[in-house]
């Protein structure tokens, strides 16, 4: 009697535990590589970023969870004045930080870590500057040491950010991975242990989860942050399984290693059409591939011969050939997903006839000879450069234009079309920060055309003073109808043949729950589940 | 022996010199500009160019950089990832076990299968056994290692569900390294579980690795063994009435044995560069997949210190084998 009783509270209790909240719940993702290191300041790689800002991180404002829109993150609300030069943030009461074995954190997240994260990447007198050997490559790309005139605290928990000129774009900036908020306590407690390098080695950040152990090229844990400001989120840990090809990252998807992969190979997206347990996710990304032509050689001086180029090329066949049927047809120079996008539109039917007068009225009847450039790399606006070259040159040698196909090494292909060395060539741009102004102006303004990232070299007053006006205003409604005003004036003026915006496939498998694909590419974990096994 | 070990010691320091040379100069004639290619389409400005390119001392005359990284070299510095920006000795130290776990694992499995399979091919010469194991080595040789591992995890990892898909270990087993090496790691930490995954993950790779090894060593075998069958000594052996398992395993085998070695040694060498691909297929965080992503980075110091480490490696066994050989083989040592 007595063992029955004791075997059967041991029953009981065995039941309890396993029935009971014990089972944690794991989300295991298989990224395509490993981070370059866990403070997204430093680096300029998604990768990175997946790994450090996008789960252990937040920043003053964040992008909603599947848009390109600004919410508020760290600073619960915030205020631009008349002149557009005057930011103030008023910053989150009660954000509790992460801890770890260096470190546990005395106080809440304030108005100090946001000067410590700033004043550390933009001067570089900074006693935290050179730590890690940080370079602040973003930070410097996005023009913010040229921006900040100052940062000042107000108190505890309000930052007032001074900037030379008008921004619009700013708070923009602010949500991007490289803006992410580290914490000025723990610094000043790892420089006193004379380890200050520790802050970016072993991360501490406020966001929803926490580095637990990193082993390089295989595997990337973390868990829940307990005391996350929004919340716990709804699994409790989540596992990077580092898997860099495509084939067995889909291979793992399918034996069920993993739940969620990046990246899939073209070839693959039929077979997981047709897989029970996995649901195909799909978004056009936040980016546009281009043949540019560069407008300060002849004949692309000329914007008649432009516009007979776009009458010359069959986008329909680049789509199919080129991207397998993983790519949209591009008319503006950004995609339909960026708020702005002018849909009255249109683009330039494929004509060849038409192209051919054109040409000729040009003073081209037998048209002429040009180099066309392609990329050596793969990127997520062009799967395939070289195919793509070979397209549009077949295409272009039936209206009479012979185009010599011309590449370089991808490092010396940047160089020397930043230069303006080339005729036409194919490039291509992802969003950084969700706001116009990082298409339109960085790639097609006055400004741009100097530096040579406008690869048309393109500079068109009417166009560039749209820019400027939109910059420097911060109501929405109008700097959407100035950029709609632009994109008009863009597809007149043709410095650009605008190929396609990717369109971005993501398989994951049937029990997880909300997955949203991330306009930016990025991957975020926060607020999604994993519906429980059926006992 | 004494002589021999040195002068076979005294090849190493110019061997050294010039894989630094090689490495050193080639992944500069590669055009590509790590930092430019860090930039990518974004770009930087020229003053921003010019200061990392002073920061990471590349702006020095080629020679003042090459002398730079001897002397850190010999001070035993192997420089610091610009990617990452950790040591490379720390990152080829925290990946070299995986690699060595993979490369002894597969380097074993093709001995023992082999070695083998050779004796007794040559023995059964004309035999279908024979035939058999000349075919099977004939397509282990020539299998591209891509395909062939992509076809396995298919069918044992996807259809049959036998073995896990890729990785080192299952993520739901965290050992603390404490070796490095995985196994070993769970097996100290008494962590039953975690050994066995380790194992079962260890299965497919091993098995892509080692079959060129498998082939060459099969093959070479049964060559070597059928020149020493073919020799006066094995029929007066015979002829004195030996046991035939006496003949072919102590007289011949033992002096088959001697190029069966050399081989052996030479495929260690080319087991890091199976490695690469191998590692990549299965994502096994090893040494090779790193140097790989290395040169597509352009990322200067972990091509220049981790082929060195590397090269280093496979230097100290092709000296063992050497050593070994002349255990085996008198003529050798003895100079002669």
């Amino acid at each position: 009697m007595k063992s029955s009783f004791g075997l059967a509270a041991f029953g009981a209790a065995a039941a309890i535990a396993l029935a009971g909240p014990a089972t944690a719940k794991t989300l295991v993702y298989c990224s395509e590589g490993s981070p370059e290191g866990f403070n997204p300041a430093f680096y300029t790689a998604g990768t990175t970023f997946d790994a450090s800002a996008r789960q252990i991180y937040n920043r003053l404002v964040e992008f909603e969870r599947g848009t390109t829109k600004v919410i508020p993150g760290l600073a619960d609300a915030w205020t631009v004045t008349e002149d557009g030069k005057t930011v103030t943030f008023s910053l989150r009461r009660g954000v509790k930080w992460q801890s770890n074995k260096n470190f546990t954190p005395t106080r809440d997240f304030n108005a100090d870590d946001v000067i410590f994260t700033f004043e550390r990447a933009w001067k570089p007198d900074h006693p935290f500057h050179k730590v890690s050997g940080g370079k602040y490559e973003y930070f410097n790309s996005m023009d913010m040491p040229k921006l900040l005139k100052a940062i000042r605290k107000v108190d505890d928990y309000a930052v007032i950010f001074e900037l030379n000129a008008p921004e619009a774009p700013f708070i923009a900036n602010m949500a991007m991975d490289f803006a992410s908020i580290q914490s000025a306590e723990y610094a000043a407690a790892m420089a006193k242990a004379g380890t200050p390098e520790k802050i970016d080695l072993d991360p501490i950040g406020t966001g929803p989860f926490s580095l637990v152990s990193y082993q390089k090229d295989a595997v990337i844990r973390y868990k829940a942050h307990p005391a996350h400001w929004a919340g716990k989120a709804k699994i409790d840990d989540l596992v990077f399984s580092i898997t860099k090809d495509a084939s067995v990252r889909w291979a793992k998807v399918k034996a069920g290693e993993c739940h969620v992969m990046p990246y899939p190979n073209p070839a693959d997206l039929d077979a997981m059409r047709k897989d029970p347990n996995v649901v195909l996710m799909q978004q056009e990304g936040l980016n546009i591939g281009y043949w540019a032509f560069n407008t300060e050689k002849k004949p692309f001086d000329n914007k008649k011969v432009r516009q007979a180029l776009q009458y010359a090329v069959n986008k329909q066949a680049i789509i199919a050939a080129v991207f397998l049927g993983a790519g949209k047809a591009a008319t503006n120079p950004i995609p339909p997903t960026l708020w702005s996008y002018n849909t009255a539109v249109k683009d330039y039917p494929y004509d060849p006839v038409r192209a051919k007068a054109l040409l000729a009225e040009a003073g081209f009847p037998n048209g002429f000879e040009t180099d066309l450039w392609w990329m050596p790399v793969q990127r997520p606006y062009n799967p395939n450069a070289k195919r793509m070259a070979e397209v549009i040159q077949a295409d272009l040698a039936k209206v009479g234009v012979k185009a010599n196909l011309v590449s370089f090494e991808w490092a010396e292909y940047l160089k020397r079309s930043k230069n303006g060395e080339h005729q036409t060539l194919l490039l291509g741009w992802t969003g950084d920060n969700g706001d116009p102004d990082n298409f339109l102006n960085v790639l097609l303004g006055c400004a741009a055309a100097k530096d040579g990232t406008n690869r048309a070299r393109w500079c068109h007053k009417p166009f560039d003073d749209l820019m400027i006006q939109a910059k420097q205003t911060s109501d929405v409604a109008k700097r959407t109808d100035l950029y709609k005003k632009a994109q008009v004036i863009f597809k007149d003026e043709a410095p650009w043949y605008t190929v396609a915006h990717s369109v971005v496939y993501k398989p994951v498998r049937k029990d997880v729950i909300d997955f949203k694909i991330h306009p930016f590419g990025g991957h975020i974990f926060y607020g999604v589940d994993i519906a429980e096994k059926k006992k | 022996m004494l002589r021999f070990l040195l002068t076979r010691l005294s090849l190493i320091v110019p061997t050294f010199l010039g894989v630094t040379l090689l490495t050193f100069s080639m992944i500069r004639l590669v055009p590509g500009d790590p930092i430019l290619l860090m930039a990518g389409e974004r770009g930087m400005d020229d003053a921003r160019y010019k200061q990392l390119m002073a920061e990471m001392g590349f702006d020095k005359p080629i020679l003042v950089q090459y002398g730079h990284y001897l002397n850190d070299m010999a001070h035993g510095d192997f420089g610091k990832s610009i990617i990452t920006r950790e040591p490379v000795l720390t990152e080829f130290l925290t990946l070299f076990p995986a690699t060595v776990e993979l490369s002894v694992t597969a380097i074993a499995l093709a001995i023992l299968i082999g070695l083998p399979a050779g004796i007794v091919a040559a023995v059964r010469r004309n035999s279908v056994f024979d035939h058999a194991v000349m075919g099977a080595s004939l397509t282990g040789y020539s299998m591209p290692i891509f395909w062939w591992g992509l076809l396995l995890i298919l069918l044992f990892s996807v259809q049959l569900g036998w073995t896990p898909v890729s990785g080192r270990i299952a993520v739901q087993h965290f050992v603390e390294p404490v070796t490095g090496f995985a196994l070993l790691d769970a097996w100290l930490a008494g962590n039953w579980d975690a050994l066995r995954s380790g194992l079962r993950h260890l299965i497919l790779p091993a098995i892509v690795l080692s079959t060129v090894p498998l082939a060459t060593i099969g093959r070479m075998t049964r060559s070597s063994m059928l020149e020493v069958l073919n020799e006066d000594y094995i029929r007066t052996a015979r002829a004195k009435g030996l046991p035939p398992w006496r003949v072919v395993g102590l007289h011949a085998l033992r002096n088959a044995l001697i190029p069966v070695i050399t081989v052996i040694g030479l495929e260690v060498g080319r087991l890091l560069g199976g490695a690469i691909l191998t590692e990549t297929i299965f994502s096994w965080p090893g040494v090779g997949s790193w140097l790989i992503e290395s040169i597509r980075r352009r990322d200067y110091p972990v091509v220049q210190g981790g082929v060195l480490l590397a090269a280093s490696i496979v230097m100290i066994v092709n000296l063992t084998v050497d050593v070994l050989y002349g255990l085996v083989n008198p003529r050798i040592r003895k100079g002669r």
